[in-house]
């Protein structure tokens, strides 16, 4: 087993240092942009746009470690693409939004998709990273390999930190393999009996690496090796999709390009523990569910309707996408922090981005 | 160095009989498991309950009395040696298991609650905890979280931190902060992800919320012998190419095997220049697939041979010698130093050629074990500390070790933590910005630099003293092999 030849891709570290370090210099705040596809996700930032897109090439794979180390700037289906070619993929199996979504920004708005139930967020996957801080240094934590505690653990600390501690110049992720085979199941079934069944199946030990609940049916992934799967799918019972449709389907999800994701506006992320069952007090055809019920959509109310269901159910609320008409809208789209873990924030900004010009405000007002 | 009396009178408010602070009682805590480091406290705080750690901190901060933080003192890099003049928070009486929860899948616990009690406790339900660092009899969550433990499961089930979804920690204000959630998600930064394996520097863990898995229905054990090191890295590296992420990878060099042998009679062969144990678990169709093409790829790669245990009882054979590796390889001389260093795999062959030519080197004899599948190295050197001189040319002999680990894009410690054991090496890991970051970042949690100093980040200065001595190092008599 070895490294795999790559094209050299293009290193811009140097630009990109004196272009912050200007910034840092003259107190101007930086909008930092991938592929761009994900601006809609977050605060809105007001400052130029610090483009990464030119800072891109894989710099090492070597599928028999199951590391794969890129540039920020890398399309984020090139990196797929590389990694089916040798039978494998990103765990976490993000959403991209865009074909020009970047491998660094998929790291710093620390998105998960459907698979995301069985294998974890992307923090579980980041092992390494190369970061430009907002005062121009460029620092390397962690590495490339599986177990490291040499150090605090920044580079986790990166995962879904939104562009505020600095600029992903590199990062390296681990990877693992496709699974042999999949099996997509539809079932008629209400939410509850939904949740129920999945919470069982999950105590059981199923391969369930996919479940997403809108309007009275239930969709259900199985990974694994083919025979076992055959035996699996009575268990959980229903209509068998056949491939395309599967693909298709859980792509919709992972994308938001299902029709429950384009139907109104706002979107709102609940993060729920265990049961969703505060959700009931929204009409059933405003809500659909994920990940067992641990993540939970609703669109088209307002934040009075969810307020009461994320403190009832003890989770947190996202404003996932705004409704389009709400230009210039800058209230807060994340849950509020306690006092003291917003103080502990800002110290921690301030290690890493002393002048506060990196993506200012796009996680929390002032932040 | 005198204790103020007022302090005294202080903590005893609060701690009643909890509070030790005569020599005899202090010095049972004078070393964790790194047996060279010792230091005797000068005060040790035995809380019963979270607002008792949140009152001894605030007394500490406003006296300005450094805290240092204790599990069960099983860890093996000094983390946990008392510091002059400073407070030994013993978090062994926090012990309670408050919940376990099979339906959502987690147990939150105490942080003085041993690791494998976890486990049998979630056993009932169909359920474990996953980590399964090899202390896990004695050692406690909250040393776990300190450290981000490992095990042998790493690979596929991951270390601390891919199975804590919450914690509870108490800062060095005072303040009791919640990271984390129930389902392992919150707004925010992931300071979570920061305060595992911060070693004790960031706050004190008094609660953990952990992840319980499924117990696998079917678990197989694969033995390979090879007759060539390199063969048997190869073929691990094959296994994992072809798509097998096996529960456990298990790797022991001729000395480790002799040794294992000796102690456990497992039945290792010991004609073995290189052994490779393979665990698969899960679903038994699952297990079956990877079991017939993990042991297909095994001798296509050149085992001289390959079995299976038959049962349950054959299993924990196979597994008892490479478990007991540690005290087998003890017995070899009156003392080990057991590194902890972390290599791409593909470097395997040449880093372990460069560990028997430092043996040669200081005369010193090393046995290897390795958790092959996510490259963690446990060199164990054998010394004599009676013998005038031999601690400290194992001490150079270890740090040599961690130096090619680093040459060969790994790090100088893969489980262990740096304590003050590895403070030198680090040097060699991290350049002075990114060190000057951690000094930052422990800042933010604890301005005032209470919590655990000295350990875990080497000062600057002492990485230009440690910068010095490997130029004289120079000198040694291993000065003439190659690095790469």
């Amino acid at each position: 087993m070895a490294l795999i030849e790559m094209p050299p891709g293009r290193d811009l570290t140097d630009a990109l240092v004196e272009r912050v370090l200007a910034a840092a210099n003259a107190r101007t705040p930086l909008r930092i942009a991938g592929g761009d596809t994900k601006r809609f996700y977050g605060r809105p930032v007001a400052g130029e746009t610090l483009a990464l897109a030119g800072h891109h090439g894989v710099v090492r794979y070597d599928p028999a470690e199951l590391v794969i180390t890129a540039r920020g700037g890398t399309l984020l289906a090139d990196v797929e693409a590389l990694l089916a070619r040798h039978g494998q993929r990103l765990p976490f199996e993000p959403p991209s939004f865009g074909s020009l979504a970047t491998l660094g920004g998929t790291v710093a708005a620390g998105l998960a998709g459907p698979a995301r139930v069985a294998r974890g967020p992307v923090r579980d996957y980041v092992l390494g990273a190369r970061l430009l801080t907002g005062d121009g240094r460029v620092l390397k934590f962690g590495g490339e390999v599986m177990k490291n505690v040499a150090g605090y653990d920044v580079s986790r600390l990166l995962a879904g930190s939104l562009g505020i501690l600095g600029v992903l110049l590199e990062v390296s992720l681990k990877v693992l393999p496709v699974a042999r085979g999949t099996r997509t199941l539809r079932r008629h079934i209400a939410a509850q009996g939904a949740l129920e069944l999945l919470g069982a199946a999950a105590q059981r030990g199923l391969p369930l690496t996919g479940s997403f609940w809108s309007k009275g049916e239930l969709y259900v992934r199985l990974e694994g090796c083919p025979t076992g799967l055959d035996e699996l799918v009575p268990t959980i019972g229903g209509e068998l999709l056949d491939e395309p449709a599967a693909a298709s389907l859980w792509h919709g999800i992972r994308e938001q390009t299902h029709t429950y994701f384009t139907s109104a506006r706002p979107l709102w992320r609940l993060s729920l523990p265990a049961t969703a069952a505060g959700v009931a007090l929204v009409p059933a055809d405003r809500v659909a569910f994920e990940w067992n019920g641990a993540q939970a959509w609703i669109n088209g109310v307002e934040r009075q309707t969810i307020d009461p269901i994320t403190r009832a159910a003890g989770g947190h609320a996202t404003l996932f996408r705004r409704d389009d008409t709400a230009v210039g809208e800058t209230s807060e789209v994340f849950a509020p922090l306690p006092a003291p873990l917003l103080d502990l924030h800002r110290a921690v900004k301030c290690v890493f981005d002393p002048a506060g010009i990196l993506n200012p405000g796009r996680m929390y007002a002032n932040l | 160095m005198a204790i103020d009396a007022g302090l005294l009178r202080e903590l005893g408010l609060v701690l009643g009989p909890g509070l030790l602070s005569t020599p005899a009682a202090c010095v049972a805590y004078e070393c964790d498991a790194l047996t060279a480091h010792r230091h005797p406290p000068d005060l040790v705080a035995l809380p019963t309950s979270i607002e008792q750690v949140q009152q001894i901190v605030r007394i500490c901060r406003r006296n300005s009395v450094p805290v240092v933080a204790r599990g069960s003192g099983t860890g093996l890099s000094g983390g946990a040696l008392p510091v002059a003049g400073g407070l030994l928070l013993v978090l062994s009486r926090l012990d309670e298991i408050l919940e376990v929860d099979p339906r959502r899948g987690l147990a939150r616990v105490q942080p003085g609650v041993t690791n494998l009690a976890v486990s049998e406790a979630a056993a009932p339900h169909g359920m474990y905890y996953a980590p399964d660092p090899s202390s896990q009899v004695a050692c406690s969550v909250g040393g776990n979280v300190a450290e981000n433990s490992g095990g042998v499961h790493c690979l596929k089930y991951g270390l601390t931190v891919h199975n804590v979804l919450a914690v509870k920690l108490v800062t060095m204000d005072g303040e009791l902060l919640t990271l984390g959630s129930e389902t392992g998600e919150a707004p925010g930064l992931n300071l979570l992800g920061a305060v595992i394996g911060s070693e004790g520097l960031l706050g004190i863990v008094v609660e953990v919320t952990v992840r319980l898995l499924p117990l696998p229905r079917r678990v197989e054990l694969l033995l390979a012998a090879f007759d060539d090191v390199g063969r048997c890295a190869e073929a691990v590296g094959q296994v994992i190419a072809a798509g097998i992420i096996p529960a456990g990878l298990e790797m022991m060099d001729a000395p480790a095997i002799k040794a294992a042998e000796a102690f456990a009679g497992c039945g290792y062969p010991l004609d073995a220049q290189a052994l490779l144990l393979c665990e698969v678990d899960g679903l038994p169709a699952d297990v079956a697939d990877e079991l017939g093409r993990a042991r297909a790829l095994l001798e296509a790669a050149g085992a001289t041979s390959v079995r299976v245990a038959r049962d349950a009882g054959e299993r924990q054979r196979m597994w008892s010698g490479r478990k007991s590796a540690f005290p087998a390889v003890g017995r070899l001389a009156p003392d080990y130093y057991c590194m902890d260093g972390t290599i791409p795999r593909r470097h395997l062959a040449d880093v372990l050629a460069q560990i028997a030519a430092l043996s040669t080197a200081y005369r010193l004899d090393v046995a290897n074990v390795f958790h092959a599948g996510d490259g963690n190295l446990h060199p164990l050197i054998l010394f004599d500390a009676g013998r005038d001189g031999e601690l400290q040319r194992a001490e150079r002999f270890g740090a040599d070790i961690l130096e090619a680990c680093v040459a060969a894009g790994g790090t100088v410690t893969g489980e262990h933590g740096v304590g003050v054991e590895k403070l030198g090496p680090m040097c060699s890991q991290f350049g002075a910005a990114e060190l000057a970051t951690f000094h930052a970042l422990k800042l933010a949690f604890d301005p005032a630099g209470l919590l655990n100093p000295g350990k875990a980040v080497p000062t600057l200065a002492r990485c230009a003293d440690y910068g010095a001595l490997r130029v004289h190092g120079g000198q040694l008599p291993h000065s003439h092999l190659p690095r790469f």
